[in-house]
Formats: structure tokens, C-alpha cells, sequence
């Protein structure tokens, strides 16, 4: 019986013979078919693909010549494209279409001998912070099944932090791969933007994108961005930046920090949230880290600018869900107008059709210059005030989300109330820096909370080893 | 004086360019025109979920073309937009072009205005955006087909000034456009394939009026002459509006080349708000000056340089010149011809006389002509050294040409059609005809200067019409007036 909680571990048994490829992945469908049917984190289970593929590894394994991920199974967030599969972004506007490719994190990951072992449950386009937007219906946190496992990458946490699969990739427009982590008790890394190809992510807002991994160790997130980061020629905006060698983190020094004391006293974050964090940060100062209390102006301006320019490339980017290529269609239209307009408002959930309309109005003629072209000078401001911060510090700490996980339900009526979950993620998101949420914190209600770090761009190597020797120093 | 004589009309031209780069603008499906239905179509041209475009850089480098070929301002920082509309021949339901900052300002298109003057046409702006797919509605009568083949495929959109007075600088203009793109390779200008498209904004006002009527766009011209039909039907039509008490109404109207008439297609408040914005999946591309200096050493022949060329350099008349530059390949052709002789005005001639015939009579293009320019070179020289004559070389061994691989003078030679260009035998036959008509001598000295023919009648008929009939001509004058 496996339940090893690291690719380290895995590796280990594997070496010395303890386990095989197709154990594990036997292991781990075990675990999918016992708990997912009250967890709803997989929407397809590639069984028979994981099992044959983990055949041929064992294989290569045993002939020496495996690669760098032999053993390493995972689940991939609904909204990443793989060869010969469905892909929905869990949205019935995508019914019954297959990929005609792999997205490129995908090649790279089978490449390496990794195992996919099936698609998971997301918010609606990746829009959402509970996971509650799904064609597929709600996804429940393992920890505390009454509990939303975070979003929109909430399938992705639910299953790593429920062993059904040793990580997942996610992706992070405005924290959804950090917050889930952060609800879930797991790592999560949203790359600096650029870092990850984005060919074959099926677009929310191209400009935000990131693909991460969420994992329960830092080295495993460290092992899976090398692995997946790097110039690629389908996506031209990739950066070809050289990718380090992140798995191999540097000694630990002594390191310049800043806190953000807009974020610490902000309204509605939770007291012992806040408690927690404040202490680490003594902690910190106490190893002779250098902490300095700075002020951010622009908290307020983050939600509100975070959701004009993201609806506004969401609204485009979901035109080519139109009914008439792929994917749902209404039977029987009338004419081409509507196709669009019935196929499209019968199989777009509420918040995915809430966005585009907001999207489109914010970019329409007349309203333009006082939304869309304002929301993008305030977002150079957040880039240009960001990176004067990091000259002088090497991290911007803060807590990742206001509070652990809410309940299912409960926010969804109000989605304004909704949209501020992301108060302290859509930071990175807008200013394109890298932010990892480490899970630092059990709360006095049993569930975990991370902390967030957010680094130089392309300084991940920097931001994984101090995650490391922070988890290593202060875990509970 | 008539009615719409009192009227001026004010025309701005929008030209698409379908550049003939290898492979499509944002994918490597092959940029081909007539393939089977939905065959060059990979997942980005489809616009499947997750792809991204992948900028086709022949496209700027096209471009920038066209750019220097009409002396624009060449914008170093491009960023693409999104045009956003739905229809089912776009895939991803936005077009990516270009909005705010499109690669060329400026620059003009010189043609002959309408007093006959050399006019200049300013261009607004060039910029780069891909084409849509195709709907094609009369092939089956109960649907729309799509074929997507088109999807992507790069275009270039040159806008003019509203400077344009009337249809036939119009015709003009577009002809020009099309000499230039073919010119600098990056089009092959078939209208009738639509990869040479026209749309024209016409307006018309009073003459003298400093303020423009309300325009009308008038879209769907497959061809140059129905680019100029269009535009005056379209005159006619808003001048008799406006006399009839009317106003024109602000609007797009597609052109029927059935009936040559303009039908309206839809109002302007009816027009979609493409709520542009920045194309976040592509990085702005640079154009360096260094780039623009390297593509401008390449663009060795225009129009408007060989033009200087044959004028100054050859000494081609402006007629001449002009019939030679009209289209690029004859022009390489004669190009060619003058690599080996230096009698440019004969080379002219053959070139815009016999052989532009010959193509016309079989409806051949210059690429499937059969006599290599250096042959041409030696037919010319024929005819500089005096052995045959301009017409006997035009006519009879031109033709001889055409079905043999043997040189201009062997074919002469073979047919016994070198003339006798020996002074001395020549004035021998001068001399006998003179002897053998002394009335007709003495006449020709009194007055009738017409004689001259019947004395060089005779003298070709006694050399059995191989002598050089300009030296002919001399020998006898100078007989006759001695």
C-alpha cells in the first residue's frame, strides 16, 4: 500500500523494488474510484491508458532508461488540451469535443515519462474561486467535505490533497492555482507570465494565463516547472529566459522581505490568519531576515482593474464558442444569429456569460477609454510599482487568501462578495510576477491556509528555495 | 452646362492584398489558392480551443515592401489588434490586424490624373491583418458552405487619401496598385480570384464645395473595369439623389456586376462596434531601421526606377517606356535583351511590337514565350549589321523563330533573305534603272519627287529584293540629284 506524498518517496520505493509504475497508478485509481464520486475532482479517469503507459515505464525503468518523471503520476486540469481527449473547460458549450493536439506543458511532461491519469473538474473557463461553476456540478475539499476546495483550479487540489494522484497542473489567471492550494494545504506556483507555454491552455485571459503545478512538496513543484517551463515556438509569447535548474535549491541567506501592511490590515482578513502570519514574520526576523512593513496604495484599485481587463480578453477569447465549428450546438436553429445567440446562452454557465457581458461592455465604443484603456494604465502603475519594491527586496509576503476555505454555497449569490476572494492573488496576476502559496498554517477551524511569496520575474529558483526553507523551518 | 457637371466626385480606395508568403500569416498551412475545401486547416486556422497564433514573419517583411515601394513612414513598433465580430467564416470570432499602429503612413501612388498630369494619390495607411475564411451561398440551396482554407491567409490593406476625383483615376489608381504589389512579388494581383480586392468610400459635393457629401462604401468589385463601373454608377446614382431634393444616406452597398448597378447591403447605425484591443497572444514586432535599409536594397525594381532608367539611360521615348514597365516580366525580358545589345530603341520596338503580338494572338504570358532574350539580341544585331531589313526581321524571320532552335541568321541565311548591302553591286543596279528610264529621271528632277518609288521598285526587283533598302534609297536619291 502506497501513499507517498513526494516524487522523492516514490522514486525511493520504486529503486529499491518496493513499488512498480503500474502499483502506483493502481493505487491511485483505487483511491479515485473509492473517493470521487463524493469529491467530484476527475471528470474522465484514463485507466487503461495510465495502467499501459505505467507498463511500458516499468519497462524502461527496469532497462535503465527511464527519464527524469518515470513514476510521477498526474492529473491535468480540464481546461489543457491532450491529444485524442476530451477537453471541456468544464463547460457544455465544449460537449463531446476531443483536442486534434497536446498542449506543449503536455508534450513536455510525456516527454519526461510522466503519467496522466485523467481531467479534472475546474470552474467554468477557469473562472471562479470555489469551483462551484462546473457543467460538472461542485467539487468538495477532502479536508472538510462541507467545504469549497477553492478555484478555479479546485479539481486539481481536491485530488492531490486526496491522493487520488501525486500532483496536477492548474492554471492561474488570478490565483487559481494558489488560493485551492491554499484551501487544500498543498504548494502552488503561478510562473512568472511568459515562464509556461500557453499553447494548448484553452484561453480565459491570454495576458494573465499561466499554467502551475500544485503539489504537496515545494521540490515536486521545483522538479515539475523545469520540466515544463521554457521557450516554446507555438506560443510567441513565451519567454526564452534560460530555465534553471529549480529542483536544486541554493543555500539558504539572508533575505530582504517585504510586507505589505495594506494587506495585513485590511478589512475582513481573518484574525487568526493574520495572527499566524504576523508570527512567522517575527519568526523571520528572528533568523535575522531582514522584514520592513511597506505601504501599497493600490489594493483597492487590484480587484477592480484584475476584472475589467481579464473579462475584456475574456469576451474575445470565448468568441470562438459560437456553436457553429465544434462543440454544443442548439438543434434546430433558425439562421446563423441564432445559432450563436441560443447555443451560446444555453451552454454558457451564468458566470462565464456574466464576464463576457461585462467584457463586452467595457471594450464597446464610447466606453473604452474610461474602462479598458484605464484599467490598463493602472495595471502598468501595479508592473512599474512592483518592480521598484523588488529592487529593493527580494520577496513581497503576504497571506495568500483572507481565510480558509468557505462553505459550498455560500458565496455564490453575490458575486462581488466572490470577487474579493482574489484581493491578494490578482497581485501577481496583473503585475506578471511569480507568487507561490506554501501551506504554512492549520487553523483553529482544522482547515489549512497558505502563505504567499511573490519574487522578481523569472527569479522562481530564488522564491522555491526559500518556500523550501521556510516550510522546513516554520511547518507546524 | 449639365446637371453633373456642377457636381465633384471625392473617392478614398481600400485595397486588400492577399500577400503570396509560402504559408499562412499566424499558422503553416500552406497560403494557396483552389485547394480542396477545408484542407489547409490545422487547429490555429480552425481556432481550436488553446491555440495561439504564430506570427509568419515574410508577412512584415511583405509589408515593408509595399511600404518602401510607396515611400511610407515605416512604423518601428507594431502591436496587433483584435477586430471582434461574429460570423461563421472567422473562426475565433476576431480577426487579428492592426488598429492603432499599422506598419506604413504615407507615401502615394502616382498616376495620370484626369488633365493628364502626372497626380499623386496619398496613402493613409498599409497595415497587416489575416483574411477570413470563404461563405460560399449558391452552391447548395439549402446552406452556406465554409471553407476555411482561406482563414489566415495574410492580407495587407492599403487606404488612400480621399483624393481620387473620379472613376478613371480610380482605374487608374487600382491598376497602379497592381502593377506595384506584382512588381515588389508580394501579390499576384488577380482580382478575379479576390486576391486583389477593392472597396471604395464615394462621396460627391459641389465643385468649389470645401465640404465632403456624405459617403457611401461600395463593396464587392471583382475586377478593375468593375471598379470603375461601380464608382460611376455610384456618381450617377448620388448625383441624381441629391437633384431630385434626396439625401445620401450613410451606408454600404455591394456592387452587382449583373447589372452594373450598387445595391444596398446595410446602414451604418447597423454597423457592428468591433471593440478593438491590443492582440494579447502576439508581442509587438519591431521593424528596425537596419531591417527596413536590407529589404530596401532588395527592391531593385519598380516601376517608377525603371521608368528613369529607359528615359534617361536608354533614351526610350515616354510612350515606349511606359508600355515596357507595364507589366514586370516583359520588362525583366527586355531587361534581358539589353544585357547583349546597346540598340535599345530597336529592342523596344520588338519587344512592344512583334513580340507583345504574338502573345496577344495566342494568349501566351511572356513566361511562355519561346525565343530567349539573347536570340532577340542576335535578330537585332541582324538588323544593325544591314543584313536584313527592320520588316524582314520582324515579320519573316521573327517567325521563323518562334518554331526553331537556329539563330536569326542561319534562318536568314537558310531562306536566302540577307540583303545585298554591297555598295558596289547595288549602284550597278542603281545605274541601270536610271539608264533604262531617262524620261522618268527628268521628270523626277522637275518636281515629281514621287518617282522615287518606281526607281526603287526596280532596284529591288533586279536584286531580287535582298537589297538593304535604306542603302537603296540613298544610292538612288544620290543618282537622281547628281
Amino acid at each position: 500500500m502506497n501513499s507517498y506524498t513526494s516524487f522523492k518517496d516514490t522514486q525511493i520505493a520504486l529503486k529499491n523494488g518496493k513499488t512498480t509504475c503500474v502499483k502506483i497508478v493502481e493505487n491511485y485509481l483505487k483511491n479515485i474510484s473509492e473517493k470521487n464520486s463524493d469529491i467530484n475532482a476527475f471528470i474522465e479517469v484514463f485507466s487503461d491508458e495510465a495502467l499501459e503507459r505505467a507498463k511500458q515505464i516499468d519497462l524502461k525503468i527496469s532497462e535503465g532508461t527511464s527519464s527524469k518523471l518515470a513514476g510521477f503520476v498526474l492529473g491535468i486540469k480540464d481546461n489543457i488540451c491532450i491529444k485524442d481527449h476530451k477537453v471541456s473547460a468544464s463547460s457544455k458549450i465544449l460537449q463531446g469535443f476531443t483536442s486534434l493536439y497536446s498542449a506543449t506543458v503536455i508534450e513536455r511532461l510525456l516527454s519526461e515519462d510522466a503519467i496522466i491519469i485523467g481531467r479534472l473538474n475546474c470552474d467554468e473557463f477557469a473562472m471562479g474561486s470555489g469551483n462551484e461553476n462546473s457543467v460538472y456540478g461542485s467539487v468538495r475539499n477532502p479536508l472538510d467535505m462541507t467545504k469549497v476546495p477553492g478555484g478555479s483550479s479546485g479539481g486539481s487540489a481536491a485530488a492531490v490533497v486526496a491522493n487520488m494522484c501525486l500532483a496536477t497542473l492548474g492554471s492561474d489567471t488570478g490565483g487559481s492555482i494558489r488560493q485551492p492550494a491554499s484551501f487544500c494545504g498543498l504548494v502552488g506556483l503561478k510562473p512568472t507570465y511568459s515562464r509556461v507555454s500557453r499553447h494548448g491552455l484553452i484561453a480565459y485571459a491570454s495576458s494573465f494565463d499561466q499554467i502551475g503545478p500544485l503539489t504537496n512538496t515545494v521540490e515536486d513543484t521545483a522538479l515539475l516547472l523545469e520540466v515544463i517551463a521554457g521557450k516554446d515556438k507555438m506560443d510567441s509569447t513565451s519567454s526564452s529566459v534560460q530555465v534553471d535548474d529549480y529542483s536544486s535549491f541554493i543555500k539558504p541567506v539572508k533575505r530582504k522581505i517585504a510586507v505589505l501592511k495594506d494587506c495585513l490590515e485590511r478589512e475582513g482578513l481573518d484574525v487568526e490568519v493574520k495572527q499566524k502570519l504576523e508570527s512567522t514574520i517575527q519568526q523571520l526576523q528572528d533568523d535575522g531576515h531582514e522584514i520592513t512593513y511597506v505601504s501599497f496604495p493600490y489594493l483597492d484599485f487590484l480587484v477592480p482593474t484584475y476584472y475589467v481587463l481579464t473579462t475584456a480578453e475574456a469576451s474575445s477569447n470565448l468568441a470562438r464558442f459560437d456553436g457553429v465549428h465544434y462543440g454544443y450546438r442548439i438543434e434546430n436553429p433558425e439562421n446563423l444569429e441564432d445559432t450563436y445567440i441560443d447555443s451560446r446562452t444555453t451552454a454558457f454557465g451564468d458566470e462565464v456569460k456574466r464576464r463576457i457581458m461585462l467584457g463586452t461592455f467595457v471594450l464597446s465604443a464610447g466606453y473604452n477609454d474610461e474602462y479598458y484603456k484605464k484599467a490598463q494604465q493602472v495595471r502598468r502603475i501595479v508592473q512599474n510599482k512592483t518592480d521598484e519594491l523588488l529592487k529593493d527586496f527580494d520577496f513581497i509576503l503576504s497571506p495568500t487568501s483572507p481565510h480558509t476555505a468557505f462553505e459550498i454555497g455560500k458565496k455564490k449569490v453575490d458575486p462581488t462578495v466572490m470577487y474579493l476572494e482574489d484581493i491578494f492573488t490578482v497581485h501577481a496576476n496583473i503585475s506578471g510576477n511569480p507568487a507561490i502559496s506554501i501551506p504554512l498554517y492549520t487553523h483553529s477551524n482544522g482547515l489549512p491556509f497558505g502563505l504567499q511569496l511573490l519574487s522578481k520575474d523569472f527569479t522562481e529558483k530564488d522564491l522555491l528555495s526559500f518556500s523550501s526553507e521556510i516550510m522546513k523551518n516554520f511547518s507546524e | 452646362m449639365n446637371t453633373s457637371d456642377k457636381y465633384e466626385a471625392v473617392i478614398g480606395l481600400e485595397v486588400h492584398a492577399q500577400l503570396t508568403t509560402k504559408t499562412k500569416a499566424y499558422s503553416s498551412d500552406e497560403n494557396i489558392y483552389g485547394a480542396t475545401p477545408n484542407t489547409k486547416t490545422c487547429p490555429i486556422t480552425l481556432g481550436h480551443p488553446g491555440t495561439l497564433p504564430v506570427s509568419n514573419s515574410k508577412v512584415i517583411e511583405y509589408a515593408v515592401k509595399m511600404g518602401i515601394a510607396v515611400g511610407s513612414q515605416i512604423r518601428e513598433r507594431n502591436e496587433y489588434a483584435r477586430k471582434n465580430y461574429f460570423y461563421a467564416d472567422l473562426p475565433k470570432g476576431y480577426q487579428i490586424t492592426q488598429d492603432t499602429t499599422p506598419i506604413c503612413n504615407g507615401g502615394f501612388i502616382e498616376i495620370k490624373g484626369e488633365d493628364g498630369k502626372e497626380k499623386q494619390i496619398e496613402i493613409t495607411r498599409i497595415h497587416m491583418e489575416e483574411d477570413a475564411g470563404k461563405s460560399i451561398h449558391d452552391l447548395d440551396p439549402f446552406h452556406t458552405l465554409v471553407d476555411l482554407n482561406r482563414a489566415g491567409v495574410p492580407l495587407i490593406e492599403i487606404v488612400s487619401e480621399p483624393e481620387i476625383r473620379s472613376s478613371g483615376e480610380a482605374y487608374q489608381y487600382v491598376l497602379e496598385v497592381r502593377k506595384l504589389v506584382r512588381y515588389i512579388g508580394i501579390c499576384d494581383g488577380n482580382m478575379e480570384e479576390g486576391s486583389l480586392r477593392c472597396d471604395a468610400n464615394i462621396s460627391v459635393r459641389l465643385k468649389g464645395a470645401e465640404k465632403f457629401g456624405i459617403k457611401v462604401e461600395v463593396k464587392n468589385m471583382n475586377s478593375i473595369s468593375n471598379v470603375k463601373k461601380a464608382i460611376e454608377y455610384e456618381i450617377e446614382r448620388q448625383i441624381e439623389l441629391i437633384e431630385n431634393g434626396g439625401e445620401v444616406v450613410h451606408e454600404t452597398r455591394s456592387f452587382n456586376a449583373a447589372n452594373g448597378g450598387t445595391i444596398s447591403m446595410r446602414h451604418k447605425e447597423e454597423a457592428n462596434d468591433y471593440r478593438f484591443f491590443p492582440e494579447p497572444d502576439l508581442q509587438p514586432v519591431i521593424v528596425t531601421q537596419e531591417y527596413i535599409e536590407k529589404i530596401r536594397k532588395t527592391l531593385t525594381l519598380l516601376p517608377k526606377q525603371l521608368y528613369i532608367k529607359f528615359t534617361n539611360k536608354f533614351g526610350l521615348s515616354d510612350y515606349d517606356s511606359i508600355i515596357l514597365i507595364e507589366e514586370k516580366e516583359i520588362a525583366l525580358y527586355f531587361l534581358e535583351i539589353t544585357k547583349h545589345t546597346k540598340n535599345y530603341k530597336t529592342a523596344a520596338n520588338i519587344v512592344n511590337g512583334a513580340i507583345k503580338a504574338h502573345l496577344n494572338e495566342f494568349v501566351k504570358h511572356i513566361s511562355e514565350f519561346s525565343i530567349s532574350a539573347i536570340r532577340i539580341a542576335e535578330l537585332i544585331q541582324l538588323i544593325d549589321d544591314g543584313k536584313v531589313s527592320n520588316s524582314v526581321a520582324t515579320s519573316k524571320v521573327f517567325t521563323q523563330m518562334l518554331q526553331s532552335d537556329l539563330s536569326a541568321e542561319e534562318i536568314a541565311k537558310n531562306n536566302n533573305w540577307i540583303q545585298d548591302s554591297d555598295t558596289d553591286s547595288l549602284s550597278e543596279f542603281v545605274k541601270q534603272v536610271i539608264a533604262k528610264y531617262p524620261e522618268k529621271v527628268e521628270e523626277y528632277k522637275s518636281g515629281k519627287k514621287g518617282l522615287i518609288g518606281l526607281f526603287m521598285g526596280e532596284v529591288m526587283k533586279l536584286s531580287r529584293g535582298k537589297a538593304d533598302p535604306k542603302l537603296a534609297n540613298q544610292l538612288v536619291r544620290a543618282e537622281l540629284e547628281k
